[in-house]
């Protein structure tokens, strides 16, 4: 009996190894992404701020959902708006897969931008958009960790300024791993294609 | 005397005024619009100008009776930064155009003097630099509207 055994009990180890050695692969085979694949590169979505209804929210609340992490500010009447209404014709065109994403946009100017301001601005763009703001110090660190700056320009007579920013937008699945990163001039197709990746990977929702 | 004189004088001041700023009849301006923002938000207002004259001629501001403020600005987006910065003017060449489009040259409206609502029309009196003016009404659109009429 013995000697029928021991071939048997290694080819089940044999298939395990083989199943877990498979497994392994998958995981870290790199998704193809179209925009610049920063998975494994920067760090996961970690941050403690104040959503627009005024509510403290960390990284966490946000595991589940694809985030598209945006920084900039509501007193830019230029380039945050157009980003963000490209943002919003992204969330559109993945239709209700679109609910599996939130877009964060986080203010540079946390001084003029306030819970309330940033609920109006978010919302006149999509409803899955989240304004996230706070003190001047947690808003740094989330900026900082993302390698990413802001410089506020001198106030002009009527009292008036602009911030300079980093305008990269950065996309995180849902276990709130950095992914990939997008310049606010990258196509839409592309960001509506790596969506798509995400969607289908890491933790379900 | 003087209650009647006054309001004379300020009237005949200001047709002279009107006299002196021409019209910039060789500038055409189409695709005018404002990409309107919740509150008393700043907006950005976009044109695109074309000169059918043998003059180049240039852009330096602009008056409104709807925002308290129009500025002539530039966004830019160098080294991963985004950046706005004021402009003097902005050339439109003979036989030529100049477009003030999303994420580069824009009109900035600030302190709107009364409330803007998409749909709306506004009418802005464009500044050149040689002291003609064109007045040109401008669609107020949606804070989320694409730019996607050209």
């Amino acid at each position: 009996m013995k000697p029928h055994h021991l071939p048997r009990i290694a080819l089940l180890l044999l298939l395990l190894a083989a199943g877990l050695l498979l497994g392994g692969c998958q995981r870290s085979e790199p998704l193809p992404l179209l925009l610049t694949n920063v998975s494994g590169h920067m760090p996961d979505l970690d941050f403690k701020l104040i959503d627009d209804h005024g509510k403290t929210v960390t990284g966490a609340d946000y595991r589940g959902k694809v985030v598209l992490l945006y920084f900039g500010y509501t007193h830019c009447p230029d380039v945050c708006p157009l980003t963000l209404a490209h943002l919003h014709v992204v969330m559109q065109r993945l239709g209700p897969l679109a609910d599996g994403a939130r877009i964060l946009f986080v203010s540079v100017d946390p001084t003029r931008d306030t819970p309330d301001v940033m609920h109006a601005y978010v919302n006149a763009f999509d409803p899955r958009a989240v304004g996230l703001t706070g003190s001047p110090r947690m808003v740094e660190a989330l900026v900082k960790r993302y390698r990413s700056s802001f410089t506020r320009e001198p106030t002009s007579t009527d009292g008036n300024y602009e911030v300079s920013h980093g305008s990269a937008i950065y996309l995180f699945d849902r276990d709130g791993r950095a992914r990939a990163l997008a310049t606010p001039a990258a196509s839409q197709d592309d960001i509506v294609h790596d969506l798509h990746l995400l969607l289908d990977t890491g933790a379900a929702p | 005397m003087r209650a009647v004189h006054l309001p004379l004088l300020l009237a005949g001041l200001l047709l002279t005024g009107g006299a002196h700023a021409s019209v910039a009849e060789h500038v055409h301006a189409s695709h005018a619009w404002i990409r309107v923002l919740p509150g008393n938000l700043p907006a950005g207002a976009y044109v695109t100008l074309s000169n059918d004259g043998d003059k180049a001629i240039a852009l330096s501001g602009a008056n409104s009776t709807t925002y308290s403020e129009v500025m002539l600005h530039q966004s830019s987006s160098e080294g991963g930064m985004s950046r706005m910065a004021m402009v003097d003017s902005l050339s439109v060449p003979a036989h030529g155009s100049a477009v003030l489009a999303p994420a580069g040259y824009h009109l900035m409206l600030t302190k709107p003097m009364r409330p803007v609502k998409p749909g709306d029309s506004v009418r802005l009196i464009l500044r050149f630099t040689d002291g003609s003016t064109l007045a040109t009404d401008f669609l107020a659109r949606p804070a989320n509207a694409v730019d996607d009429s050209h």
